[in-house]
């Protein structure tokens, strides 16, 4: 099994006339991807390689069937365009784009929240997801992912994702699914939503976690690992030299209850019998080692 | 985008928030010529992007022009805590009553805006925060229905702002929710708003950062732009378009994505170095992009070793290497470079690189060995 996608989730790429639109789904479709439409205001009936384009996601949705969207979009139509696709039905949306206003981002993710409870939003400026051999959503060039599990991948970053699934496939370890969360202020899918979902999935065994330093996320994660998370996980948190970050002034401090270090969010996560390691090489290690020792 | 003081001010105002009569200043003359304008007695104010400036002698009284003349004179060019004042803020002293604080920020963990406001303004709040935490009154704001006069009046009262001046807190606070909604800042702070014995609430200070992200519907912002706060490397690097941060050390770092970016500094870091700067050069790794990242790292006289460290997703392993052996045709490198290229078709990146090999550019296929190697090769060149 895998989280959120597999082989029979049918992808609406919004925005497949663009640039990344046309590159990323074509990549997707090459992969194995069930991609049966595309939506473009004004292109409606014609079609990028095969694929028919529509003007509406409702008109798409009709026709198709589709209930994954992937928005490849610029910044300033990517809030409209997740919405049209929730209010479509579309229960899981995937946003690459990066540059999203960070008050359309708390306005989405809020209006979903409490209009479209049933649509999970992954993303913004997020790679994507990708449950090997079965449906890759997103940027991750799926060539460097082994299928079959048992581990679950999910992380704030996008390169250091591929490292992971790069370290584990050179070890012969299979992955069910790998989540890029991405790193924006308003994430839709957040490390909880990911590590409850490898939790109730059976064939994951044991779950990969890589953070970046900056807000509590991490920290909550470690909360919820100490109550909710039987399987083993293996976390790497970039950034432990990291100049201490002044971004969000004084106010930002105070909300985060914490500073946000590598090394506070480290402690947090080994409280919680997380494995902690000190770099995506030895998060590579440290999972072939688990998975040998799984019985 | 952080605003210095009087242009947090200037944002403000356009909002209706009322903040006192001042002006700019560059030279000591100037700084007479707009405290006259503005009537004495006045405040002279550093303009740096720091906190402590008060402490570090940056902010004075003054009630004649001579006075001016002496302070100005002193604060100009004084280094606080790194930043040297270039420029003056001098604006005509408030009568003080009372001091408060009022924010707005985004509370990422609720994913909702937080309206913050205290009696206990004009000290520093994340003390305030830590001692009397019940001092401060927090709202949490839904952002897709918005901030209310109703919510603004609880919120003063809740944070025990004197009865008399509530109702002029109230209509800041409505400006204020304004200017950081309508006006896409990440943070809007006033510290302190303050209470006037004539019986008026404005802005003293005004601390604002603004999401880059909505630059595009924001052209007002351009002339707020000014990259003088930056150090020379990071100047460089910003006309070309590259996202670098610049440490202490004496490593370079180029790597293609922030994770890993900030992962290779760590791992430098791990085996004994340190880094001199942080630069991803995002997922392309072209030439073009490749030569701009070298010839940042170049102008940094710190740096006695350079390490390369991409990992191909999409983009692949020949591509990247074409990429740096160009680059390397391109830029005269002073220092030592090691790359790891890792990823898809690794093997045929490092069959190209093969060509510039040698003492000066070495290839290892894993973060750490090549990690070591650097730092070995920036302590012999030390």
């Amino acid at each position: 099994m895998s989280i959120f996608v597999d082989q029979k989730t049918k992808v609406v790429v919004q925005g497949l006339t663009g640039g990344q639109g046309r590159f990323h789904g074509l990549r997707n479709k090459a992969y194995g991807t069930q991609v049966v439409a595309g939506v473009v205001p004004g292109k409606g009936g014609t079609d990028v390689e095969g694929i028919p384009v529509f003007n509406t996601m409702a008109e798409a949705v009709a026709a198709t069937g589709a209930d994954a969207s992937f928005v490849s979009v610029p910044p300033r139509f990517a809030s409209d365009a997740i919405l049209e696709a929730a209010d479509a039905g579309i229960a899981f949306v995937v946003c690459i784009t990066e540059g999203i206003p960070a008050h359309d981002e708390a306005r989405v993710f809020n209006t979903l929240a409490s209009h479209h409870p049933n649509t999970r939003l992954l993303g913004p400026n997020c790679p994507g997801i990708i449950s090997p051999g079965k449906c890759n959503i997103g940027i991750t060039a799926g060539e460097i992912a082994l299928a079959g599990g048992p581990v679950g991948i999910v992380s704030r970053s996008g390169t250091l994702t591929y490292q992971a699934l790069y370290e584990l496939k050179q070890m012969g370890v299979g992955v069910t699914t790998c989540v890029g969360i991405g790193g924006d202020p308003v994430p839709g899918t957040n490390f909880i939503d990911c590590l409850g979902a490898f939790e109730s999935d059976p064939e994951t065994r044991a779950i990969i976690m890589i953070g970046e330093i900056g807000g509590s996320e991490e920290e909550k994660a470690a909360d919820f690992i100490t109550h909710a998370v039987s399987k083993p996980v293996v976390a790497y948190i970039a950034g432990v030299t990291a100049p201490a970050g002044k971004k969000m002034g004084h106010a930002g401090a105070i909300i985060s209850g914490s500073k946000g270090t590598a090394q506070a969010k480290n402690a947090a996560l080994t409280a919680a019998g997380v494995q902690v390691v000190q770099n995506p090489t030895e998060a590579g290690e440290a999972m072939a080692e688990v998975v040998k020792n799984l019985s | 985008m952080d605003l210095f003081e009087y242009q947090g001010k200037q944002y403000f105002a356009r909002f209706g928030i009322p903040v006192s009569a001042g002006g700019i200043a560059d030279t000591v003359d100037q700084a007479v010529v707009e405290a006259d304008k503005a009537g004495y007695p006045v405040v002279v104010k550093a303009q740096v992007q720091v906190g402590g400036r008060g402490k570090a002698g940056g902010i004075k009284l003054a009630s004649n022009a001579d006075e001016v003349r002496t302070h100005a004179g002193n604060i100009l060019g004084l280094d606080i805590k790194g930043h040297v004042v270039h420029r003056l803020w001098v604006e005509h002293a408030s009568d003080i009553s009372k001091e408060y604080y009022a924010s707005f920020t985004l509370d990422r963990g609720a994913k909702k805006y937080l309206g913050m406001v205290s009696a206990k303004g004009g000290v520093d709040i994340e003390e305030v925060a830590e001692t009397d935490p019940d001092a401060i009154a927090r709202i949490h704001i839904d952002p897709a229905i918005g901030f209310t006069e109703d919510q603004a009046r609880e919120l003063v009262e809740e944070a025990n702002i004197d009865p008399e001046a509530r109702d002029g807190a109230i209509g800041i606070l409505l400006n204020l929710y304004r200017a950081y909604v309508e006006g896409d800042a990440d943070l809007v702070e006033i510290n302190p708003l303050i209470y006037t014995p004539d019986g008026r609430v404005h802005a003293l200070d005004a601390k604002v950062t603004l999401d880059d992200n909505a630059a595009y519907r924001h052209p007002e912002w351009d002339e707020f732009r000014d990259i003088d706060e930056l150090d020379e490397r990071e100047r460089l690097a910003k006309s070309k378009g590259l996202q670098y941060v610049g440490l202490d050390g004496f490593v370079g770092i180029i790597a293609n994505g922030a994770g890993l970016a900030m992962s290779t500094c760590d791992v430098v870091n791990q085996v004994g170095g340190k880094p001199a700067n942080f630069l991803d050069i995002g997922g392309g790794a072209n030439a073009e992009v490749m030569a701009n990242a070298l010839e940042v790292i170049n102008s940094d006289p710190e740096v006695r070793a350079i390490f390369i460290n991409i990992f191909g997703g999409i983009t692949r392993g020949e591509e990247v290497a074409n990429g740096i052996v160009t680059a390397l045709g391109r830029v005269h490198i002073a220092a030592p470079i090691v790359i790891r290229l890792d990823g898809t078709n690794a093997e045929e990146g490092r069959e190209i690189l093969k060509q510039v090999e040698g003492d000066r550019f070495i290839s290892l296929p894993t973060m750490l060995e090549a990690a070591r190697k650097v730092v070995s090769l920036a302590g012999e060149s030390k």
